[in-house]
């Protein structure tokens, strides 16, 4: 009995480590400078309306008009992993993109639709 | 609804690649008149699929028509564009491999490599046509995007799978739209929906003659607008700087963008259940 509820113990702690490593990861090895970024457009009513005009022109055809993702390959951007970023996080993953698992680097969009789109992903949290 | 961000660029390529499971139709037209011959329209119809996010697909059909001459298919090209680089630059290469199939009658001007020149594409059609172009091309792509700008440099080698020796090339480009920040309306003339600048190319010779004399090289305003639906118009006035070259090549541009096709299939398939 000692020994099964040593191993449901010892499950749980490793699903805990396991989704807390996961969360993280998203951001792992974003430059220190790039993170500490702040948005300048951050919770201006102009920049969020147009971040979402700039979302439905880019965004909207992979993680769809309510942002929740196809349930496939395109994740849900009204998500944990999304809130726990910094502004820099996320203007760097737009910048970047992830081109191994299909996310298409945004480093051709103007600087400021890009942190227009940032103060539009906050909007929605 | 269509990407804004694309640029306008004739000949040059930035290492822009089509979203994954996109596919954009595009037309291609260049106006133009030979020294000695007539005025002809080529247009070239490319369908470009987006494999990847790192990997975009091409296929061109060429056609022209030639005035007092004829119209005529002049064959087709299939590329492809591959991103080594898994992430943004300061400068990001892009791999470029084309198989050509075309007639000696094409003249949608691309490219421009070796000793290229307006009495090329001065003879008949007819005569023209009997010429078979079974060409590799080459290209490794230089591009940045520095503060809403965005530079392109483009090296080109293509050979004659047949017997003709290696031709050069090259390609520059520079871009920007003319509003940085979205406006946040629905607008057909904004100024956000406006990319300009130019680009510049020409022939480097090849390896019987590594040299610039008798080679073509122009350069090119350009304007990019995106329309409504997906629909983007790119137009460029360009200027020949030789004597090889064509005096002027006018080009238009019409593109329209098919999303997420990949997954009409996937559905269809039952994948989408």
């Amino acid at each position: 009995m000692m020994q099964r509820s040593l191993a449901v113990l010892l499950m749980t702690l490793s699903a805990a480590v396991a989704l807390g490593a996961a969360s993280a990861s998203h951001w792992e090895g974003i430059p220190a400078r790039d993170h500490a970024r702040s948005n300048p457009l951050a919770g201006q009513d102009e920049a969020i309306h147009a971040g979402a005009v700039v979302y439905r022109d880019h965004c909207q055809q992979c993680h769809k008009a309510n942002a929740e993702g196809d349930g496939k390959k395109h994740p849900p951007l009204r998500s944990q992993p999304i809130r726990s970023a910094s502004d820099g996080d996320l203007e760097w993953f737009l910048r970047q993109g992830d081109l191994r698992r299909g996310m298409p680097s945004w480093s051709s969009l103007p600087v400021a639709q890009r942190w227009q789109l940032v103060a539009y992903l906050r909007s929605i949290q | 609804m269509g990407r804004t961000q694309d640029k306008p660029y004739f000949v040059t390529y930035s290492h822009d690649l089509e979203e994954p499971g996109n596919l954009e139709i595009e037309t291609k037209t260049a106006l133009a008149q030979p020294g000695g011959g007539d005025r002809f329209g080529a247009t070239a119809v490319e369908f470009e699929y987006g494999t990847r996010a790192w990997w975009t697909t091409e296929l061109y059909l060429d056609g022209q028509a030639t005035g007092n001459d004829s119209t005529v298919f002049t064959g087709w090209r299939l590329e492809n564009r591959l991103r080594p680089l898994m992430r943004d630059h300061a400068i990001n290469p892009v791999f470029y491999v084309e198989y050509e199939n075309t007639s000696g009658a094409d003249k949608t001007i691309l490219e421009v490599v070796g000793h290229d020149g307006q009495s090329d594409l001065a003879p008949p059609n007819g005569t023209l046509r009997q010429e078979h172009q079974h060409e590799a091309e080459l290209k490794l792509i230089l591009s940045s995007n520095v503060k809403d700008w965005n530079l392109s440099e483009n090296f080109i080698a293509e050979k004659n799978l047949g017997h003709e020796p290696w031709e050069f090339g090259y390609a520059i480009g520079a871009t920007r739209p003319l509003r940085s920040a979205g406006s946040g309306r629905a607008c057909t003339f904004c100024a956000e929906k406006f990319i300009a600048g130019a680009e510049a190319y020409g022939g480097l010779g090849d390896t019987s003659a590594l040299t610039l004399r008798e080679t073509s090289h122009y350069i090119a305003p350009l304007i990019g607008w995106q329309l409504p639906k997906g629909v983007r118009l790119s137009l460029s006035p360009g200027f020949g700087l030789t004597d090889a070259s064509f005096t002027r090549v006018y080009r238009v541009g019409l593109a329209f963008e098919f999303e997420q096709i990949g997954q009409w299939f996937h559905a269809s398939n039952g994948g989408g259940q």
